[in-house]
């Protein structure tokens, strides 16, 4: 039982796919100017790696190792039509801001990497959880930097507007560069950044280490 | 001829695709520690993009839209839903056919790119250019005129990215910053410099 919890709780904060293992990033970065699109995101993406880990971990020792990427890739791109078609009949205006972010679940590397990285050595009802928890880590940061970005770029949470703005007779300013491409980057930087203050094991090496003060005083 | 060209420089600088569209983020953040890899990457994915959005370009327009099937008799076909599963598999098969080319024709070439090739089945960019160009409906010509423009437009921000990023780790970084997260941050400095651009008007 306590695998079954860590095989969901670990991709939240342990081994976050995008703070630590750098994966499926495009897609945080270019869906989160609004909370609303985003949770559509992140559900969609959850539901095809939870369901592309279970039918690629179903069929693992039936598939020839030299062409399992292109059978990988056949079944995420069904789940990736049937999700779109989806979205398309019930949630066409979300369907039409998400734009071509739903087809690239395709190429988000998270359902890719964990298919190859998990699925294939696990059995079906570990893998399903796995990508229910790795979906689960995705949404955390996504939720978070949307949740900043649509707070401080529009004075507004899913749509209600929580701080007044100027033009509307409030007081808050809206800062429009948070609703800009840059302010995504900065803002999973510094999530990175806090992060790893937290959890020290995650910070990287250096690559050179400093020349020390003192030493370079000594010299004159 | 013109509006092909503000195409191609509008793909290239105002739309980058890493810097504005954030496409290809997974790759463009793991493999410019380098320039001499960056520039690999770079020139492969350009070559990729030249063939891969005309291609689907091609096919879109003559299997897949509505009434493309006319000439078999069935004017109210469309098989739009099966797009994904076909724009991948073309992009798979093409990087296939250009591996196993240039291993044939150019070793030279293949050496420098590696491990590259195979990578870019799974490049955002890629994928992401095509549905693009389906999205806004170009033609035929203006989908080269994309796809060089848009690879073209990636091939610099990496390369440029991968020479900041080798300054950058000789410089002393706040400990939880170091790697990812500076990184992330000169990307969005680059991309802020990139925005700059967008008051253009072609």
């Amino acid at each position: 039982m306590s695998s079954v919890k860590q095989i969901l709780l670990t991709p939240l904060f342990e081994n976050n796919p995008i703070a630590l293992q750098i994966l499926g990033v495009c897609s945080a970065l270019a869906v989160t100017t609004q909370l609303s699109v985003t949770l559509v995101m992140c559900v969609a993406l959850t539901t095809v790696t939870a369901f592309s880990n279970l039918f690629i971990s179903m069929i693992r020792n039936h598939m020839p190792s030299s062409i399992r990427i292109i059978v990988q890739m056949t079944i995420i791109a069904s789940l990736v039509i049937a999700v779109d078609q989806f979205l398309q009949a019930f949630a066409y205006e979300i369907s039409k801001n998400l734009s071509v972010f739903v087809g690239l679940i395709i190429t988000n590397c998270i359902v890719m990497g964990r298919a190859e990285a998990f699925a294939m050595k696990n059995p079906p009802v570990l893998s399903f959880l796995d990508g229910i928890g790795n979906g689960m880590g995705y949404s955390l940061v996504l939720i978070v930097v949307a949740s900043i970005r649509e707070l401080f770029g529009s004075g507004s949470l899913l749509g209600f507007q929580i701080l007044p703005l100027i033009e509307n007779g409030g007081w808050y300013q809206a800062n429009g560069l948070m609703l800009l491409s840059p302010s995504a980057f900065f803002i999973i930087g510094f999530f990175i950044w806090a992060l790893r203050s937290v959890k020290k094991d995650q910070v990287e090496a250096r690559e050179f280490r400093m020349a020390s003060q003192s030493t370079h005083d000594g010299a004159f | 001829m013109e509006q092909l060209l503000n195409l191609f420089v509008k793909a290239v600088f105002i739309e980058n695709m890493a810097l504005q569209m954030f496409l290809g983020m997974c790759t463009f953040l793991a493999v410019s520690k380098k320039i001499e890899t960056a520039i690999g990457l770079g020139v492969a994915v350009m070559v990729v993009q030249v063939i891969t959005v005309p291609a689907n370009n091609f096919i879109f327009n003559n299997l897949l839209r509505e009434g493309a099937l006319d000439w078999l008799g069935m004017p109210e076909l469309s098989l739009q839903f099966l797009g994904f599963l076909c724009y991948i598999g073309v992009i798979a098969a093409i990087v296939q056919i250009l591996e196993m080319f240039l291993d044939k024709y150019v070793p030279a070439l293949y050496n420098a790119l590696g491990v590259f090739l195979p990578l870019i089945t799974v490049n955002c960019a890629i994928l992401g250019s095509t549905l693009l160009m389906v999205e806004r409906d170009y033609s035929f010509p203006e989908s080269v005129a994309f796809g060089l423009g848009s690879g073209f437009g990636w091939a610099l921000a990496i390369v440029a990215l991968a020479g900041i990023r080798e300054k950058l780790k000789y410089s002393d970084v706040p400990e939880g910053l170091r790697g990812l997260g500076i990184t992330f941050i000169t990307v969005g400095l680059m991309s802020l410099g990139f925005m700059s651009l967008s008051g253009v008007s072609l």
